[in-house]
């Protein structure tokens, strides 16, 4: 049966597959996967340029979220935001890691479906006072953390962000991935109200919450075994810019 | 308006400008012009993208990842207060550092409450299509000013801390962006449509569970390549979804469209394509793995997905 559509543009997934498990920079293969992509479905030389030139212009407000508050974050770290963070914590006797992560995806979760969704994020919450809250919790419980124990907590901490954000947003009405489904379903014939979308949303993010919850909660124990099982930890790992390596 | 994406841009470019212009002078950074000019040229596409011809920025951007990939951008050595400077002086600020630390998410969240209202003397405070980043944009100001007040530093210093971190991240902060371009390439030269063709011309459409698990998974999957799921729910609704589930198995239209974009979202936890929740946060928290978030939340993404198969499965109609 031969296609009513070309296959060849299939070739720059090929590229970014291949790529990435041959671990070469993500940077040259991405733009690598463009330009054989936009080859493979006959744009020619300044076609391509073109393409890459005005998607990557139209995507500059990606990053601008990141940009904007590093100035601000990166005085507070200069004073001892990390530091304090790390400590305001310890003042909790029974604060552990598990349950200070499991407040934050609560709370992510339930601001994000208010349609809260800047009341979070990598930049201006975890790298700042989530992460640094997790490692004080663990080591006033476990006490100095070995790195690998210490890079686990702050990665469950982005995670914790992603699937609060994920899971929340998705119930919101006016966001635009309903938005987006009902104006889909629209122009196929189906009139779909977004509260009803969103209702269907209910039990995959209740579900998210749950089993992201459970794990945080078996966090604690498997922290403690793994603390009482590894060597002790000669130096704390504090490097150079004083919360860790 | 007062704070538009148009200022917003400005200020961003002048910030990876004094980024660009510190590195080139900075001897300690051993590939400091190669790091310059990846940053001089992305400020460039802040502060002037829209007068230069699309094909030179294409150009400019090739060149920019051909830098990073030949390991040319590299970090300065940025002066470190000792542990027990930064313990003295987190106690001298204490509990007043979170201030503007909390500022920058509340302050974001009123402003894009009131983003309509707000006017000073007759002109609008946000930009009313971009209200949600404007107000991200006014926040940082209101919170820099704040910290600078608290700290007693000048904004200067502010910039200094931004080029250590824009310095921690490294291209990693620019991949979320060249992701999001390789999508619109992508959908320019038609990728979605060869992947729809192929699931729906090589898989038996006509058993149920294997048509559920088409749309739940080839959303997943999709995703993983595609980096979004914005990208995927088009491509997968349009071919799968509405004419089998909905049009064969009669599937309730807003079940199938909700837990088919959540099973994307599962897709975006666990691909690196999706540079800005799972690349970008790794470099930020200085992690080694750079797929370490992945790997934190794939168990749950995977549990999710497996959970949707099954919810929008039992949620067809007896046939």
């Amino acid at each position: 049966m031969a296609p009513d559509v070309s296959l060849w543009p299939l070739i720059g997934v090929a590229v970014i597959i291949a790529g990435f498990v041959l671990r070469f920079n993500p940077m040259i293969v991405v733009i690598g996967a463009a330009i054989v992509t936009a080859f493979a479905a006959g744009f020619g030389v300044v076609a391509t340029l073109n393409a890459i030139g005005a998607g990557f212009l139209k995507t500059r407000n990606l990053t601008l979220a990141i940009i904007l508050p590093l100035a601000t974050i990166g005085l507070l770290e200069r004073h001892g935001l990390r530091q304090h963070a790390q400590a305001w914590i310890q003042r909790f006797r029974n604060a552990s890691a598990g349950q200070l992560l499991i407040v934050y995806l609560a709370a992510r979760e339930f601001t994000a479906a208010l349609g809260l969704t800047g009341l979070g994020g990598h930049v201006v919450m975890v790298r700042p006072l989530i992460a640094p809250m997790a490692e004080g919790a663990a080591e006033a419980r476990h006490g100095p953390l070995p790195d690998r124990i210490r890079y686990k907590l702050r990665a469950l901490a982005a995670a914790t962000d992603n699937v609060g954000l994920f899971f929340g947003e998705d119930i919101f009405v006016a966001f635009g991935a309903i938005v987006l489904i009902a104006t889909f379903l629209h122009e196929a014939g189906i009139a779909v109200e977004p509260l009803k979308v969103a209702f269907w949303g209910l039990p995959t993010a209740g579900f998210a919450f749950v089993v992201h919850a459970i794990r945080l909660w078996r966090l604690d124990a498997t922290l403690a075994r793994e603390m009482r099982d590894a060597p002790p930890v000669e130096s704390p790992a504090q490097g150079r810019d004083g919360v860790s390596a | 308006m007062i704070f538009s994406l148009a200022h917003l841009y400005v200020l961003a470019g002048l910030v990876l400008a004094c980024v660009a212009a510190m590195t080139a002078i900075d001897r300690t950074n051993p590939r400091r012009f190669g790091s310059a000019f990846f940053w001089g040229f992305y400020a460039l596409l802040f502060l002037a993208g829209d007068l230069l011809p699309p094909a030179w920025i294409g150009g400019g951007v090739i060149a920019m990842a051909v830098v990073a990939g030949l390991h040319r951008v590299t970090p300065g050595q940025h002066a470190a207060p000792t542990v027990e400077e930064y313990v003295a002086r987190a106690r001298r600020l204490g509990n007043k550092l979170f201030l503007p630390a909390l500022a920058i998410p509340l302050v974001a969240v009123v402003a894009s409450l009131l983003a309509n209202k707000g006017m000073v003397a007759g002109v609008p405070l946000l930009d009313a299509g971009n209200s949600t980043l404007a107000a991200v944009g006014m926040s940082s100001v209101v919170a820099l000013a704040l910290a600078c007040w608290l700290t007693r530093e000048t904004p200067a210093q502010g910039v200094r801390e931004a080029r250590r971190l824009v310095d921690a991240m490294s291209w990693a902060l620019v991949l979320p962006q060249l992701l999001a371009t390789l999508g619109l390439v992508f959908s320019d030269a038609g990728v979605g449509k060869s992947v729809a063709w192929l699931a729906t011309h090589y898989i038996a459409m006509d058993i149920r569970f294997l048509a559920v698990a088409v749309y739940v998974l080839g959303m997943a999957l999709f995703t993983v390549i595609m980096g979004n799921g914005f990208a995927a729910f088009p491509v997968m609704t349009g071919g799968v979804g509405l004419p089998v589930l909905v049009g064969v198995f009669h599937a309730n239209p807003a079940a199938m469209a909700a837990i088919g974009m959540f099973s994307g979202y599962c897709g975006t936890l666990m691909t690196p394509m999706a540079a800005n929740f799972n690349i970008v946060p790794a470099a930020l928290l200085e992690l080694p793995d750079k797929n370490g978030v992945i790997r934190a939340q794939w168990p749950t993404a995977m549990a999710v997905l497996v959970f949707n198969l099954f919810l929008l499965y039992f949620l067809l109609p007896a046939p």
